[in-house]
């Protein structure tokens, strides 16, 4: 088992980071520890995928990490920025200025073009579109020709092109992405991974996903694995086979103990 | 399948919540007319029955009653009256019990600063008559005496009450002549309507009455009380035997009483119909929200109603379901409507009473037939309405339950609907164009086929309006509110259909609304035209009550300080040809100083020499010219030669026929004064306007009015028959209202996930209300826009119409009121946008981006 001082990948500096996280929900008898003392940091540059079965707080993380969920103690920070205790404005405008999403459904908006849909947040910060960097976004995602067209008539991978495309273009900080390849066939989930990958490798994004599935893992760089709330494993440049590996561990251990 | 409603219903209490205000207070609006009219009929009938308990057979004198207004036909001249000694042989009949000789006529009462009391047309006067014990039945005293002589007045007591007269005081009546100051003797209560129906009543002796309203020795009418056991038929016949045929009026009393019953009931029940077609008009865009609402929640359910057909459900089985829960939610929200409705009718009658303290009450009367028809108007409004999107539902392929993702909204072709709207919309505008610029009465025809054509056409083409409508502000808003602006834009015209019908809700209301208010300006603007340089005078002194002005007051005036010229205006009909024609008549002497006239040919001077003068228009049509000759048959049935001394431009002041007072007065003692006409030596001014009334004797009657003063009174009739109109579709705008209320929280529910996105990605809460609020405001001022428009044109064709009779009728746009409206309408958005809008502010993020 690699030691969790992560490895930053770059700069060695934590993009975003997580200590000594509690999300606790109702009380009494229906009282559930969705995170127990997670302590976890995500280093610039680097893609990282956070795994573990359903039910093992996977997206509970992503969300307390990405401001979308409160937590019930401990501290988690967006670069230097603590998020606990922030209110919902400035909540809301670090999301916009320092987040970036890509959800399983595909959160398009059907009114708006792909463009449109892409300089989405830049717009609602009144923020001007750094155009050489957008083309370039766009070009990586493939999506040149279809600017004008409307989600409806985009297939499901190239919506969620779209998104990965929305994500980047305001260079935020960080990207979560909320199983991105759930709602996809193989071929275009391939195409999202090989995408979100690429990001990290030639565009320099941070990059955090959650998924369950091994072969998506596999594609970045590292692997948080999560049960029951708390990290149990991680590991770095992983497969497919070594993610399954894992599992089918941890899998066993749960069944025996 | 009935539970599956059921649970619908229970389970969409909050989305149904409008859809069942929206019908209920159509039908409270139903409900309210019935039970209202029904008590105020029941109500005035009582207050009316009384009043001819005493009276078995009346007798009444045609032509003395004092309705009889306006110049008075030619051949009417003396003729029998009822005099003491009629009564006398009444009194003598066999079965007589007694025989009263009324006298009635206008007599109004001042208060103590000298105004009147009451309104000028219930202002009454009457004889007191008592009976040896120095009572009169009908009039019992609740303080002091009846009058005995002249110079002493009985008041009836709210009259009293209202001016705070007491037993003693001095109080100044006046009837058609001077005014007169008389001491009360007495206060009575009485149930003669005229007094129950709020009007004033001053009560004066026999000889007195006569004097002051009739003629001495004369009465207006006879009562007659039959002895007990004698039929009134009997004593109808026995007392028409009487009497010189067709001269007066014989009625029973059960006759009277029928005829003011009927007359009630007309009079209600004209009442009740103008009231139930607004609440029809709410009812009405009640169906718009209706169907809206189901439309909606059948998208939303589309892949429960299709996992209910692959299930097995029948196609009837799905469309009922839904026809089932448009039931459920039709009978709670008529029965709701049913309650509100009666407890506005009840409202209505006390706030009724409340402003107007003689106004008849009476308890509620809640009809079998209001209950019924509410209810089954309320209910079946609904099951209709909901019937398009029932069937739609059962159309639902049951494969649409295993797809997934987005449903996206159907947007089925509009082709087929916008080519139906084209037809119908250009089919209603010709039609309306057609009526607008054909000549005589065929044009009311076309209009009154037109005009819901045209609305019709124009909603079911609102779908296509709503784009370009839009596009028209949407530039603006993107710049102005930002990414909320811009999303909200895109989001009001994302589905047509929904947005359209929830504009058209306000469109109908802004339609009427618009098209009386542009209607009542413009004939308020014309009459100020027309009145306005029409007279050279400075007041016109008239009757309150419209009735004739004593000419005598003429040169009483005419002697007042500053006045330097009136004249009286008679009014007769002389027959021409077989024709009634207005001829007008003025002192030759003060003609130029008071009218302002411009002669095409001769000039005014030969009014003076006996001639007349005719308009252009008149001359045109009879070949008439300076120095022909008119025949005129005159009072009496006798022909003469009239000489046209010249001609003048029509003015809508003034009759196609002048003459000096002079030469009517020649042929005709009849002639009727509407006016006297004032002019000072320097212009209207307050002190000329004292001098005239103190000339007249201070009577609360004799109005002095400028040309203003006239207008002004005319507009404020407009003017409060707009806010009546305002106050009735006011109803109908409020369910619109609701309509976009209920849209907008619907589509906020529906964008659940999309409003999660905007939140996740950076759009504040601020951000999220300003985009629901401008989405709303964006809707109601389309509605708002298309309504305007179309009320516009409505009211442009209707006065081409109208023109026809109201010579000189112009369209006037009040552009103040429309711009008005229009902001109106957006405020109305925001008012709608309310809570829609804090819902979506208040959603929570997680909750909302999660997939199912």
């Amino acid at each position: 088992m690699s030691t969790s001082t992560a490895y930053a990948a770059h700069t060695g500096l934590a993009a975003a980071r997580a200590t000594g996280l509690n999300k606790v929900y109702g009380e009494g008898d229906t009282r559930v520890v969705a995170l127990d003392n997670v302590s976890v940091s995500f280093g610039q540059g680097e893609f990282t995928a956070i795994m573990g079965p359903s039910g093992s707080g996977k997206s509970t993380l992503m969300h307390c990490m990405a401001g979308l969920d409160t937590v019930s103690s401990g501290s988690a920070t967006i670069g230097e920025t603590e998020l606990v205790g922030l209110k919902d404005k400035q909540l809301t405008k670090l999301r916009r200025d320092k987040i970036g999403f890509v959800f399983q459904a595909f959160n398009l908006l059907p009114t708006l073009t792909a463009l449109e849909n892409i300089t989405l947040p830049m717009d609602i910060a009144g923020r001007k579109v750094d155009k050489a960097w957008l083309d370039r976004v766009v070009e990586t995602v493939g999506l040149s020709g279809r600017l004008s067209h409307r989600p409806a008539q985009l297939s499901g991978g190239q919506q969620q092109r779209v998104a990965c495309a929305r994500a980047l273009a305001s260079k935020p900080e960080i990207i979560f992405a909320d199983e991105p390849t759930g709602n996809l066939d193989s071929r275009s989930g391939a195409e999202i991974l090989s995408f979100l990958r690429n990001s990290v490798r030639e565009l320099g994004q941070t990059v955090v996903m959650v998924t369950h599935d091994p072969v998506a893992a596999s594609y970045a760089d590292r692997v948080v694995f999560l049960a029951d709330g708390r990290i149990v494993d991680e590991l770095t440049n992983p497969t497919a086979d070594s993610v399954l590996d894992r599992m089918r561990r941890f899998d066993a251990k749960g069944r025996t103990s | 399948m009935y539970r599956t409603a059921l649970r619908n219903v229970l389970a969409h209490k909050g989305r149904l919540l409008m859809t069942a205000l929206a019908v209920m207070l159509g039908t409270a609006f139903v409900a309210g007319t019935l039970v209202f009219s029904d008590t105020m009929g029941q109500a005035v009938r009582n207050s009316y029955s009384k009043s001819y308990s005493d009276v078995s057979v009346l007798v009444s004198d045609k032509w003395s009653r004092s309705a009889e207004n306006g110049p008075k036909a030619a051949g009417e001249k003396k003729r029998e009256a009822l005099t003491d000694a009629t009564v006398k042989d009444f009194a003598a009949l066999p079965g007589v019990e007694r025989a009263r000789g009324v006298v009635t006529g206008f007599t109004a009462v001042a208060d103590k600063k000298g105004n009147l009391i009451g309104e000028a047309w219930s202002a009454q006067g009457s004889n007191f008559a008592p009976d040896a014990s120095g009572q009169d039945s009908r009039y019992p005293m609740v303080q002091g005496r009846g009058p005995k002589a002249a110079g002493e007045i009985a008041l009836n007591k709210q009259a009293a009450d209202k001016a705070g007269y007491q037993v003693g005081d001095k109080v100044r009546v006046a009837g058609n002549g001077a005014a007169e100051d008389t001491t009360l003797t007495g206060v009575f209560t009485s149930d003669d309507p005229q007094v129950t129906s709020g009007g004033t009543l001053v009560l004066m002796d026999t000889a007195t009455a006569q004097q002051r309203l009739l003629e001495a020795g004369h009465y207006s009418s006879i009562a007659l009380t039959a002895k007990s056991g004698v039929a009134e038929s009997a004593l109808l016949d026995a007392a028409k035997a009487k009497l010189p045929a067709d001269v007066f009026d014989l009625e029973t009393g059960q006759q009277l009483k029928d005829e003011q019953s009927e007359m009630v009931t007309r009079s209600v029940t004209g009442m009740k119909s103008m009231l139930l077609v607004f609440a029809g008009i709410s009812l009405f865009v009640g169906i718009f929200i209706i169907v809206n609402t189901f439309t909606m929640l059948i998208a939303q359910r589309l892949k429960e109603l299709a996992l209910l057909r692959a299930v097995g459900a029948s196609r009837r089985q799905v469309t009922n379901s839904v026809l089932v829960e448009a039931l459920m939610i039709g009978v709670i929200a008529s029965v709701s409507g049913l309650l509100l409705g009666i407890g506005i009718g009840a409202g209505m009658q006390s706030l009724l009473a409340g402003v107007n303290e003689g106004m008849p009450t009476g308890s509620l009367v809640i009809a079998p037939a209001t209950v019924i028809g509410t209810l089954v108007t309320g209910i079946v409004v609904t099951v209709l309405s909901a019937l398009i999107p029932a069937i739609r539902a059962s159309r639902i392929p049951p494969v649409a339950a295993m797809s997934s993702g987005d449903l996206p909204s159907t947007q089925r072709g509009l082709v087929v609907r916008n080519s139906i709207g084209t037809l119908l919309a250009g089919g209603g505008i010709a039609l309306i164009l057609l009526g607008a610029f054909s000549k005589g009465s065929g044009g009311r025809t076309y209009l009154e086929l037109g005009a819901p054509v045209t609305l019709i056409g124009v909603f079911v083409l609102l779908p296509l309006l709503s784009r370009p409508v839009v596009a028209l502000v949407g530039p603006l808003l993107g710049k102005v509110f930002g990414t909320p602006g811009k999303l909200a834009r895109r989001n009001a015209v994302r589905n047509p259909r929904r947005t359209a019908s929830t504009a058209a809700a306000l469109t109908i209301g802004l339609t009427l609304v618009t098209a009386v208010t542009v209607i009542g300006n413009s004939v308020t603007s014309t009459v100020t035209r027309l009145v306005a340089g029409s007279m050279k005078a400075d007041y016109t002194v008239s009757m309150a009550n419209h009735d004739e002005v004593a000419r005598e007051l003429a040169p009483v005036i005419a002697k007042a300080n500053g006045v330097t010229a009136a004249s009286p205006v008679g009014n007769v009909m002389w027959t021409m040809a077989g024709d009634r024609k207005a001829v007008q008549g003025f002192d030759a002497a003060a003609f130029d100083q008071l009218v302002k006239v411009d002669m095409t040919s001769g000039s005014t001077g030969a009014l003076k020499q006996g001639q007349i003068l005719v308009n252009d228009e008149f001359a045109g049509k009879h070949q008439l010219h300076q120095g022909s000759t008119l025949k005129l048959e005159v009072d009496g049935g006798k022909t003469v030669d009239l000489t046209v001394g010249g001609v003048f431009e029509r003015n809508d002041a003034l009759s196609p026929v002048i003459a000096s007072n002079t030469l009517i007065d020649q042929y005709d003692s009849d002639s009727f004064v509407t006016e006297i006409l004032v002019k000072g030596k320097d212009g209207a001014t307050p002190a000329l306007k004292q001098a005239v009334k103190e000339a007249t004797g201070s009577n609360p009657v004799i109005q002095v009015l400028t040309e203003k003063d006239k207008v002004d009174e005319f507009s404020r009739i407009i003017t409060t028959m707009l806010n009546i109109m305002y106050g009735l579709l006011g109803m109908a705008v409020l369910v619109a209202v609701l309509g976009v209320i209920n849209t907008l929280a619907m589509s906020v529910f529906e964008r659940k996930r999309e409003i999660g996105m905007l939140r996740a990605i950076g759009l504040d809460r601020r951000g999220i209300k300003r985009m629901v609020r401008i989405e709303s405001v964006v809707i109601s001022l389309f509605g708002a826009l298309i309504g305007v428009g179309l009320g516009c044109f409505l009211a442009w064709a209707a006065i081409r119409v109208l023109a026809a009779d109201l010579n000189g009728l112009t369209t006037a746009v009040p552009y103040g009121s429309v711009a008005l409206f229009l902001l109106l309408a957006a405020l109305v958005g925001i008012i709608a946008a309310l809570w829609p809008a804090r819902r979506a502010s208040r959603m929570d993020i997680l909750s909302s981006i999660k997939t199912d």
